[in-house]
């Protein structure tokens, strides 16, 4: 399975597929530590986010986010990349930052929401996110 | 989206990497939020300096070591950790997130934030952005304050793209920041007897409402006869708590609303709530877990407690001592607390009992500080967070009911028959 849209955050990845029915405050909802969900308020808690592809309308909340989506890449238990319904900033600054700093690529696609893959675990999927057309730095 | 020739610059590294950094964040962020252009900025209130894990002292440090300069005048919110007061978090029992903590302290500090370390840095005069003005907002108290009651224009900012927008001196021009993007589309009606629209309670109740009622909307209030800016910070820290709202408007009061044609521009609103009393007394209750029996602490201060706040405190309690049983505290900022020692209430505040906290907020503090029971508070955001981050029951309740309980050791309550 191949997941096409629009790039939020260039780059390529491949992992089993995890999808969110609801948008995640990572501060909080994530254990960097170890990838886990652990918001219990949510559907898809003490599910793993590492290496997986994660599909989900987008994060909640939380000015923590960034820095939490991050340092699960830190420790590379984050996610392989992340498919979001909404252009969400602070997933973008986490892995600009995390990829600046630490060198891990996580690429982040948007797509509609009527193109979400139905909630839960999938089989393996790609991502390819191509870099955009504006002056992107190139280091 | 169109740079300026210097956006480009900064954008290809031309002024260093920590600028080059900071660009390409502030860009990436204008680029998925469909923002045409970049506008300058007046002031930034950053959350960055709140430690959140290894990336964000990481970040820090790199924007240290690379010689980042801030372009505009930066406050610094509210801290994780108390520094006067470094025994409500132990260094030994937290060792990370305290010396990753003080360092995040020192690090903005040292880039040149004016230390706050609060998240209603509008208390201070100096430096409070005004009407019309580009800023960065990131705490959500701060960010609706600012957009509503002062008419200053912000979106709510996130770690990291915060102090990037602060460095950089530039936002996406998109949301808040454009007037289209501040007109009201979620309208509140208030029909209430008189002794509601006095009540205290009140600013805080209609907060949650807004929150529930327009989430991520811009909603407007029409028929709130006064209030105060304390009554404002409230109804901003609830909106933003119970929903995502970083801007509203209350008819007659905010800058932005002398109309109601004003707030919306003239359009017929998506959505009208009636809130009448029926509403605000179920909201009201939702706030209390308990509403008899021993209190154990009273929580003041969750958005930072003001001078006017102070000094109603100090009236409030005139001779009277707090129960040795109860923990009273007060969260504020250095600056409204350097007032309060101008005028001598903290020796008042002292010899009742009462304990002062700063820099930080009293929710973050561990459950090892011993705080279990009953904790009264006076603001609906503490209400709201306390049970889950706590795990403690809570009594929202006035000022004047939160220092009679803490007198008596016991839930007070003045609209309760027999209290």
């Amino acid at each position: 399975m191949n997941i096409e849209g629009r790039t939020l955050h260039p780059g390529q990845a491949e992992g089993e597929l995890l999808v969110l029915a609801e948008p995640l405050s990572f501060w909080g909802g994530l254990d960097p530590k170890t990838g886990t969900i652990i918001d219990q308020h949510h559907p898809e808690v003490d599910q793993s986010m590492a290496g997986r592809v994660v599909a989900m309308p987008g994060s909640r909340g939380s000015s923590g986010t960034p820095g939490v989506l991050g340092e699960a890449l830190r420790l590379g238990v984050g996610p392989a990349a992340l498919v979001v319904t909404k252009a969400d900033v602070n997933l973008i600054a986490g892995v600009i930052v995390a990829e600046a700093l630490y060198g891990v690529n996580c690429p982040i696609l948007q797509v509609a929401p009527h193109e979400m893959p139905p909630h839960g675990v999938a089989d393996r999927c790609t991502i390819l996110a191509q870099p955009q057309d504006w002056p992107a730095a190139d280091d | 989206m169109k740079l300026t020739d210097a956006e480009a610059h900064w954008l290809s590294g031309g002024e260093g990497k920590a600028q080059q950094l900071a660009m390409r964040l502030v860009v990436a962020a204008a680029e998925a939020s469909g923002a045409l252009e970049l506008v300058p900025i007046d002031f930034a209130h950053i959350n960055s300096c709140h430690y959140s894990g290894k990336l964000s002292l990481d970040f820090a440090e790199f924007l240290l070591a690379e010689g980042a300069q801030l372009s505009v005048p930066t406050h610094t919110n509210a801290s994780l950790v108390d520094r006067a007061t470094p025994g409500l978090r132990p260094e030994e029992d937290f060792p990370e997130e305290v010396a990753g903590a003080l360092r995040l302290m020192d690090i903005y500090e040292q880039l040149g934030c004016t230390p706050m370390w609060s998240c209603a840095p509008y208390q201070q005069s100096e430096g409070r952005p005004g009407l019309g003005q580009q800023i960065v907002g990131s705490e959500s108290n701060a960010v609706g304050f600012f957009n509503s009651v002062l008419g200053a224009r912000t979106n709510k900012y996130g770690d990291l793209l915060d102090i990037s927008a602060a460095i950089v001196g530039r936002v996406p021009l998109v949301g808040l920041h454009t007037a289209e993007g501040r007109l009201a589309t979620h309208l509140f009606e208030l029909q209430l007897p008189d002794e509601t629209l006095t009540d205290p309670r009140l600013p805080h109740v209609l907060g949650l409402i807004l929150g529930r009622g327009a989430d991520t909307a811009v909603p407007v209030i029409v028929g709130l006869p006064a209030a105060e800016e304390d009554d404002l910070k409230a109804m901003a820290a609830a909106a933003a708590t119970a929903g995502a709202v970083e801007m509203f408007h209350v008819v007659g009061i905010t800058p932005e609303a002398p109309t109601l044609d004003d707030a919306t521009g003239g359009r017929v609103p998506e959505l009208t709530t009636l809130v009448d009393a029926r509403l605000v007394s179920s909201t009201l209750g939702s706030l209390s877990t308990i509403a008899a029996g021993p209190v154990s602490a009273v929580c003041l201060g969750t958005p930072h407690f003001s001078i006017a706040e102070f000094g109603e405190l100090v009236r409030t309690l005139g001779q009277a001592h707090t129960h040795p049983s109860v923990t009273v505290i007060v969260t504020t900022s250095r600056s409204v607390w350097a007032e309060v020692q101008l005028r001598g209430w903290n020796t008042l505040l002292g010899a009742a009992g009462i304990e002062v906290v700063l820099d930080t907020c009293t929710y973050y503090l561990p459950r090892s500080t011993g705080v279990t029971g009953t904790v009264m508070t006076n603001s609906a955001k503490w209400a709201y967070y306390a049970p889950g981050m706590l795990q403690v029951d809570v009594v929202f309740a006035s000022l004047v009911d939160c220092v009679a309980s803490a007198v008596a050791g016991k839930i007070r309550l003045s609209d309760e028959v027999g209290a």
